[in-house]
């Protein structure tokens, strides 16, 4: 690891000026991306600013319909969570199924989101319950965050804060874990809520996408019998050592499938 | 750019240098001497390197010294008392639960912070949560009776 300047600002506001000021400063959550990667000095960043001091980035709130978490809560603190059980039931059940208990001791849904990688499982969650991103500048629809490849809308001095979920009338996810790693093959999260049914597909392409054919299916009938004779089109997704688009293809079906019978 | 950095390390508070990107199992391994902890793969994945911050298990290879300022880390040095193995520990030589021992202190580690939690886990939840703790030896087979066997043993 190359060496670099370690900041632990306090507040938000200390944090963004640090990143501001900074000749390439990167920011760190619980590192569990951000230290493996800069191990391997795939990044060289000049500063490395520490959001774990900040009192108040941490948490589980609920908010009218909704339930907020703030970007430095653990995975773990979201799968044991009273209140996400109670609200989310899937929520809980995705964040506990994440790495191993050590990575999500450490591991944050704001480290997660923002590094948006192609296998990773909150994105499904996001984009299916139809969640908004706060940062310290804007307010951010969960369609509009996660663009591209490790890519989102976050602008290079923007730092998010929390994540508002609106509670659902049913949701599921399921994956399809590689064995090794514990990333999502393919991960489907699917819900029935305020914006009617959403099915978000994670680890098959290379982010986050919504399956339009299986949510117009599930919309006449949620039953996993409605998106039994559907397939998913194989072009555009992975296709690696793992699995090949063609699998890919073939286990969104079975991950919609199995989240809508777990939806119930 | 070293700087200095003070913690509680199985109970007693420590001060040593560190750079920016001293990970918290060199710190320990190198600074303090305490091997204990092992560096398997480095790589976040094998579980060798886990030591409790703040009560909780970490991968001691994927955090910082720095990030552990005014933290309180336990490491297997830290569990056996007055020349007395820790439950989990005795646990893990009456059931044969290593062969090599590489992996041992990681998986100690690990075991006494489910039992914590979980103070009569079932064989299906030892495997799940040992999924971060790889060994390469034992097959796992008498790790899990050993940690079923430790937690046990840690409420009498
Ligand atoms: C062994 C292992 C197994 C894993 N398995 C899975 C898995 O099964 N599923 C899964 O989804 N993930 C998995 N992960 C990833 C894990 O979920 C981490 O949460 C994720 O890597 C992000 O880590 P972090 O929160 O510590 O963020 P960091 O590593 O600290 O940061 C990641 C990136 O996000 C940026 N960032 C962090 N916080 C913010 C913020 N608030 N605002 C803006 N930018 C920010 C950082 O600058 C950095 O670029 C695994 C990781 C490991 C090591
Ligand atoms: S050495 Fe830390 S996880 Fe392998
Ligand atoms: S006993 Fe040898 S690696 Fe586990």
């Amino acid at each position: 690891m190359y060496n670099f300047e370690y900041h632990k600002p306090t507040s938000v506001a200390d944090a963004a000026a640090l990143l501001a000021k900074a000749d390439d400063a990167k920011l760190m959550a619980g590192g569990m991306t951000l230290l493996p990667t800069l191990k391997q000095r795939l990044a060289q960043p000049s500063d490395v600013i520490d959001l774990g001091g900040i009192a108040g980035l941490a948490g589980i709130r609920k908010e009218g319909n909704a339930l907020v978490v703030g970007a430095m809560t653990t995975h773990a603190a979201v799968a044991h969570s009273a209140e996400v059980k109670a609200t989310i039931p899937a929520l809980a059940h995705l964040a506990g199924m994440i790495g191993d208990p050590q990575v999500r001791h450490r591991g944050t849904i704001g480290g997660s989101i923002a590094n948006n990688d192609p296998a990773a499982d909150y994105p499904g969650a996001l984009v299916a319950l139809g969640a908004t991103v706060t940062t310290n500048k804007r307010t951010i629809a969960a369609d509009q965050f996660f663009t591209g490849l490790f890519e989102t809308a976050l602008d290079a001095g923007e730092i998010v804060q929390s994540v508002s979920f609106p509670v659902p009338e049913k949701a599921a996810y399921t994956k399809f874990r590689n064995p090794a790693s514990r990333y999502a093959i393919v991960g489907s999260f699917v819900a029935k809520g305020p914006s009617g049914v959403r099915v978000a597909i994670t680890g098959a392409g290379p982010t986050v996408f919504r399956w339009k054919e299986a949510e117009a299916a599930l919309a006449g009938s949620f039953t996993p019998a409605a998106v039994e004779k559907l397939t998913a089109p194989s072009s555009g997704l992975n296709s690696d050592i793992h699995a090949s688009a063609e699998y890919r293809a073939h286990l969104v079906g079975v991950m919609t499938k199995r989240a809508v019978a777990a939806a119930g | 750019m070293a700087s200095t950095v003070t913690m509680t390390v199985n109970g007693k508070s420590v001060t040593g240098a560190v750079e920016a990107r001293t990970l918290l199992v060199h710190f320990l391994r190198e600074t303090l001497g305490l091997t204990g902890t092992h560096v398997g793969c480095d790589t976040s994945q094998c579980g060798a390197c886990v030591v409790h911050v703040d009560g909780k298990s970490v991968k001691s290879c994927t955090i910082l010294a720095v990030q552990c300022a005014g933290a309180d880390v336990m490491t297997i040095e830290g569990l056996a008392k007055d020349g007395t193995l820790h439950p989990m520990q005795e646990a893990f030589r009456d059931n044969h639960g290593l062969q090599c021992g590489f992996c041992t202190p990681g998986m100690v580690m690990s075991a006494v912070d489910l039992a914590k939690h979980n103070p009569a886990p079932s064989e299906q939840e030892v495997r799940e949560w040992l999924e971060g703790n790889l060994c390469r030896c034992t097959g796992y087979h008498n790790i899990v009776k050993s940690v079923i066997a430790g937690a046990k043993a840690m409420q009498g």
